[in-house]
């Protein structure tokens, strides 16, 4: 299936770049989302089964899909209304629909892989789709972001390979040269820790980059605000999940060693200053995307913090990413209809909301909710429970330094966000503004209530993914 | 053999940070490119000949032949200046690149693994550094892409350094080479040097928060 998948999305793109006729751009794109579903299925039907001996469908790629093929939907619908409303030639909106074809496909691939190299060349697909995304306005502010993506993502890939190359040579030591993660925690006693910590330091700062953390965040804060919303909502969430997915796997293998608890701290460092660093520019951010953007930054740190602790903290990060995903991609596929209206992204020159559009007032209310974690959200059971790991981590101080900061986060938060509802922007001409259908805004509540649902009430088979994901950790 | 031509790669190393034009820059990438090729020759035993093909083309004719010349291309359509203008003044590079190498033969000391030969890790991870440094300190855009270049070609001495046992990997790094200098000089070098006309890293500071 796998196979299939592949030739098929990659046709699929090939095909979208060179049509420019609409008719057939939308029975592609739907072709893709039928490939997407059909591949999530089969995923799901065959768990632990794995295909042209690079990818396994295991649990936490199952999840991801199924998180993946849900964001997909909503948002090319969104890039079509994007782009309908703002005219491009083209070939450049042909090339943004194959970019974005092509980076689900890739991200998708990513999560099924099994090797760490196989990974790694996904990872490189990434960055080439979502360059193109990102450079769809093709002005010099866009080139700029693209620029610095592109750049810092080749320098993080670098990073990397070489984390590769030394982890191949850790594992010399065991007398093996496959460098599959299930090769790796099968020969996790063998490996030799000197390499072995020099492959951690490099993979995890070159993943960084995707993650959205410390020490590589900033290419993916310029990118999320440039490239176009919908494309901006993949960037937030599904990527930063790839980048996840590429920590999380090579953290089991370093956590079946006795470099555990030195892998905890690196990571807990990392995760605490994305926290802090957030925190401080969500005070200071007036443009919106990017204050959404930062708002990623946080919750990637509040991941790691869980990962970090332990215990129940791995069930509720993986739990965490995945509400994230939803609730982020909601927000950014909201941020395009609150540009129709304003035909701007600063905060100066934003607000009164519910005037103009109800039902998007209520996303970005509830999206707001949403993303601060209060009740009922479901990020709120995901947090409580990171919380509750690092309680029962005896890390107290560390928890208490990171409420104080998600205090302020909310703070800075709310602000701009009652801001942008209620209070009317200064000198804002109104004669011109679009009426927006309700209906745009739906399938935003449908991720939200489906971020409520899956954390307040999970299902017991998404329970069972999700600890089956987390079962080769050691407690 | 191969430590003569590793230690003239140290050397090169030396030469870029206190060299002042960009010319020298791309003539020095150049001559690492034949450094590599030399190397992989001597250190590869068992080399067959669609390896031999693949790497040819990495470090001749894509390493010292292709992107100079881009680059030099670069240069001359978009009027760069010659001058590299670095931040910190070539006495300051050449005492932080000897800082560096100094850094890494002392961290390589410490190694015992038999299997590695240290000084492929010395070479490797000094020009790593380096590079970095080159990026953080330089002012126009296309001495970041030579910094990256650097960095990358510190790649490729790591790789050979596994390669006898991993000839996949290797190859893998040769991919990640191309692909990504050609991403970066192919696409964006080109486009970058339409729209800002003397290209330079202050030019790049639009994106802002506020």
């Amino acid at each position: 299936m796998i196979g299939i998948y592949l030739i098929g999305a990659f046709s699929i793109a090939l095909a979208l770049f060179l049509n420019r006729n609409k008719t057939i751009t939308f029975i592609l794109l739907g072709l893709f989302l039928i490939l997407q579903g059909a591949l999530t299925i089969h995923a799901y039907l065959n768990l632990h089964t794995t295909e042209l001996s690079y990818f396994t469908y295991d649990s936490l790629a199952a999840l991801l899909l199924f998180t993946l093929s849900i964001i997909s939907i909503p948002g090319i619908i969104h890039s079509h209304i994007y782009l309908e409303d703002q005219p491009a030639p083209q070939e450049s909106r042909a090339i943004y629909y194959a970019a974005y074809v092509l980076l689900l496909s890739a991200i998708s691939a990513g999560y099924l892989a099994n090797h760490i190299a196989v990974i790694w060349i996904f990872t490189e697909i990434t960055t080439l789709s979502a360059s193109a995304l990102i450079y769809h306005h093709r002005n010099k502010l866009a080139l700029e972001g693209t620029w610095k993506y592109v750049f810092i993502c080749a320098i993080s890939i670098t990073f990397v390979f070489i984390g590769i190359l030394f982890l191949s040579l850790s594992l010399e030591h065991a007398g093996s040269d496959d460098l599959s993660f299930k090769n790796l925690i099968a020969n996790s006693s063998k490996l030799n820790p000197f390499w072995l910590r020099l492959a951690f330091l490099f993979i995890f700062t070159g993943f960084t980059a995707k993650l959205g953390l410390v020490p590589m965040f900033t290419a993916g804060i310029d990118a999320k605000d440039k490239a176009p919303a919908p494309a901006g909502a993949l960037l937030s969430s599904v990527l930063m999940n790839l980048g996840f997915v590429g920590v999380f796997r090579f953290y089991i293998v370093v956590a079946n060693t006795p470099l555990h608890h030195w892998a905890n701290l690196v990571i807990g460092i990392a995760a605490f200053l994305s926290v802090f660093i957030a925190t401080v520019y969500m005070i200071k951010v007036k443009n919106i995307k990017r204050m959404m953007a930062y708002s990623g930054l946080e919750h990637m740190g509040l991941v790691m913090l869980g990962i970090a602790a332990g215990g129940i903290g791995y069930y509720a990060a993986i739990l965490h990413i995945i509400l994230h995903a939803f609730v982020k991609s909601s927000l950014f596929f909201q941020f395009t209809q609150l540009y129709r209206v304003f035909q701007n992204k600063s905060i100066y020159h934003v607000g009164n909301y519910f005037k103009y559009n109800t039902a998007g007032a209520m996303v970005l209310l509830l999206g707001f909710i949403s993303a601060t974690a209060m009740p009922p959200s479901g990020l709120f059971v995901s947090e409580f429970l990171i919380f509750r790991s690092m309680f029962e981590a005896h890390q107290i101080i560390l928890l208490v330094a990171v409420l104080l900061l998600l205090t302020m986060i909310i703070w800075a938060f709310g602000k701009s966000i009652m801001k942008i509802l209620f209070i009317p922007p200064v000198g804002f001409d109104d004669s011109h503004v679009p009426v927006i259908s309700p209906w745009e805004s739906s399938s935003q509540f449908i991720l939200l209530a489906l971020a409520v649902y899956l954390g307040l009430n999970p299902p017991a088979e998404f329970v069972q993914l999700i600890k089956e994901s987390v079962m080769m950790l050691p407690n | 053999m191969i430590d003569v031509l590793l230690i003239t790669f140290i050397i090169t190393l030396f030469y870029m940070a206190i060299a002042n034009r960009m010319l020298t820059y791309l003539k020095v990438l150049a001559f690492q490119g034949v450094l590599l090729f030399v190397v992989v020759f001597l250190q590869l035993q068992e080399i067959n000949p669609v390896n031999l093909a693949l790497i040819l083309l990495e470090t001749i004719v894509f390493k010292s032949v292709a992107v100079p010349l881009f680059m030099a291309y670069v240069l001359k359509r978009n009027n760069i200046t010659r001058e590299s203008e670095p931040f910190l003044p070539n006495f300051v590079s050449l005492i932080i690149t000897t800082f560096i190498v100094v850094v890494t033969i002392l961290l390589a000391n410490g190694i015992n693994d038999t299997r590695l030969d240290k000084i492929f890790f010395v070479v490797a991870l000094s020009s790593l550094f380096t590079g970095l440094y080159f990026i953080a300190t330089r002012r126009k855009i296309i001495t970041h892409v030579i910094g990256y270049l650097i960095i990358e070609n510190g790649v490729f001495v790591l790789s050979l350094a596994v390669g006898n046992e991993m000839p996949m990997l290797v190859n893998l790094g040769i991919m990640l080479d191309i692909f990504a200098s050609v991403l970066i000089l192919g696409i964006f070098l080109n486009k970058i040097g339409d729209v800002f006309k003397d290209i330079d890293v202050n030019q790049l500071s639009s994106l802002k928060d506020y």
